[in-house]
């Protein structure tokens, strides 16, 4: 997949966190290389040290040991907060700060690298719309004044504010509906398109991993990493007994998702039902062919003309999954 | 030890105001209403009960009481506004230190000023510094330290923890933070603490007569000395309609100052 991308690379080497009067360290040798551009989600359970490893990155949290470098230098020697200009920082509560107006908390680290007043509000002006808010409507209301979504737009907005090459996300739409959230999720996702920053992301929901990651970061206690691949090839082989359980049930239910329709074999048969377009994902097809009674449903392209069918079997086969062998476990 | 906005003595005074934009309400109006009616009716009652005899025409006449009542403004408001120049950066200083010998110390101070009844503090005082107007206001400084230390102390803490996290996140030096961010929040409560203060100056100043500081407090001691009650109660209305005005008006001023969008 190629992308934009002004993001910086990441690396982390032997980074290490432990606290005075904790026997267990939070992090423990943790190292990860990032590539520019890259979607990173740290995926693990509550107190696996995940957000511990996020924020030694702008050392809200400090490291113990180890050294972590973006673009090659050294960030444990850079100023805190010269460092920090440089990163964007999206938390799940947002932090918007309530007694200033959207455009000025837009323009909070812009103003901080001193930037003239009218290349500030140009850029509160592009950024507003980039995360579909209207700059005339939104610039002047107060924080309180917004939904959860809306201010979780502008945390990402404010985060952006001074074209950051790295991303920091903390949960960010952990705290929304999930119908906000997956809205959310694909707006962020058409922004990274366009955008390409390096975003390391941390959550606890693996379906928002496979959605949103390019690599996938399963993390254990100490933040060791169990398996770091593509959600791709974690779903197909997972690592451990650890990975799978965190995946849950329905790996392959949740793989198809990640399959277009358009690199399964069709089917020339003709089939009737509700048509799927090719663009969908498999797990869109399953769903078009359960509604038609199991039986095969007919795949067009975007203007509508036929381009064949689609059946269970030839989405098995598009997953790699031998029908027959899932017969005999099933058998057992 | 779990802090909280001064709430004792004057209780309501030390909420931040409520009145959010809203320029007609009952207690706007309801305060100045209360004090034209009380200064009507004692002026009334005056005329009505006659010429004032030889030792009541001491107090009773307008020069004197012009001048009693400015030297009580004068001393409450300076006693006042000495407070918030020390008591607001002892706030910020304790809810900054991590040490609990500093936060002990300062709010000890403050607890031990309050606490200790007025009259000891200001006769002790005046023991140690001599009579006279600067003692009066030292006393009164120590007096009203607490509520405005202790504000200011809780209008930095309540801060949602988030928003500070992303201040720092976003590259603010602790400075800007304080600056940008914690003090611009923590008005309403400060103002709330330092309404407390201003209102408890205009009452503890009355006894600043007994140190020859002057003030309202000294038409009170001639009224209740020489047995004339006209005396004593016309003291006793003034006084509490200049403490209800000053209360009113830093309402005012605490409403302007607010915050937007908060």
């Amino acid at each position: 997949m190629s992308k934009a991308t002004s993001g910086a690379s990441i690396e982390l080497t032997n980074v290490t966190k432990s606290y005075p009067n904790q026997p267990q360290s939070a992090v423990e040798n943790f190292s990860m290389s990032i590539n520019p551009g890259e979607l990173i989600m740290l995926v693990g359970p509550s107190g696996c040290g995940k957000t511990t490893t996020m924020k030694m990155i702008n050392r809200i949290i400090e490291p113990t040991s180890g050294s972590i470098k973006i673009d090659g230098e050294d960030i444990l020697s850079l100023d805190q907060n010269i460092l920090r200009r440089r990163i964007g920082y999206v938390i799940q509560q947002i932090g918007l700060f309530p007694h200033m107006t959207i455009a000025e908390n837009v323009s909070v680290v812009p103003k901080l690298l001193g930037w003239d007043k009218a290349q500030i509000a140009s850029r509160v002006e592009e950024l507003l719309s980039l995360v579909e808010l209207d700059p005339s409507k939104f610039a002047n209301r107060y924080p309180k004044q917004l939904s959860g979504g809306q201010q979780q737009r502008v945390g990402v907005a404010r985060a952006l504010a001074a074209d950051p090459p790295v991303m920091l996300m903390d949960e960010p739409f952990g705290a929304t509906d999930p119908i906000t959230r997956e809205k959310l999720q694909d707006e962020f996702l058409r922004l990274q398109a366009t955008i390409g920053k390096t975003i390391v992301f941390v959550t606890h929901d693996f379906d928002e991993a496979i959605k949103l990651g390019d690599r996938i970061a399963v993390l254990s206690e100490r933040s060791q990493i169990e398996q770091f691949d593509t959600p791709a090839n974690i779903l197909a082989n997972p690592a451990s007994d650890y990975v799978s359980s965190f995946i849950g049930e329905g790996a392959a239910l949740k793989r198809l998702a990640l399959i277009p329709i358009s690199s399964a074999k069709l089917s020339s048969t003709s089939a009737t039902g509700p048509s799927v377009e090719i663009s969908e994902n498999l797990r869109e097809a399953l769903d078009h062919i359960v509604l038609n009674g199991g039986a095969p449903v007919p795949v067009t392209d975007a203007k509508g003309k036929s381009l064949g069918s689609i059946s269970v079997k030839e989405i098995s086969s598009a997953l790699g999954a031998d029908v027959s062998s899932l017969g005999i476990k099933k058998g057992k | 030890m779990s802090i909280q906005p001064a709430v004792d003595v004057s209780t309501s005074y030390s909420q931040p105001s409520d009145r959010k934009g809203r320029f007609f309400t009952a207690k706007r109006w309801g305060t100045p209403l209360l004090i034209l009616v009380a200064l009507t009716g004692l002026l009334v009652f005056l005329t009505v009960r006659g010429e004032p005899d030889k030792i009541e025409s001491f107090a009773l006449n307008w020069p004197y009481m012009a001048a009693k009542v400015d030297e009580h403004i004068r001393l409450s408001i300076a006693a006042a506004l000495l407070v918030a120049a020390i008591a607001i950066p002892a706030g910020i200083l304790v809810s900054r230190s991590k040490s609990k010998i500093v936060r002990g110390t300062i709010v000890g101070i403050g607890n031990i000023g309050q606490a200790t009844p007025a009259v000891g503090v200001i006769i002790l005082l005046a023991l140690i510094l001599g009579i006279g107007w600067s003692t009066a206001i030292i006393a009164l400084v120590f007096y009203g330290l607490l509520p405005v230390i202790r504000n200011t102390m809780v209008g930095i803490s309540q801060i949602n923890p988030s928003v500070i996290e992303s201040a720092k996140g976003m590259g603010m030096t602790g400075g800007q933070i304080l600056r940008k961010i914690e003090l611009p929040l923590a008005v309403p409560v400060i103002l709330a603490g330092f309404r407390t203060t201003l209102v408890f100056s205009v009452g503890v100043a009355t006894i600043a007569t007994f140190i020859n500081a002057g003030g309202l407090g000294e038409v009170l001691v001639v009224g209740l000395k020489l047995s004339r009650e006209a005396v004593t109660l016309t003291g006793a209305v003034v006084v509490s309609c200049i403490a209800l005005g000053m209360d009113w008006f830093a309402g005012l001023v605490e409403d302007l100052l607010k915050p937007k969008g908060v």
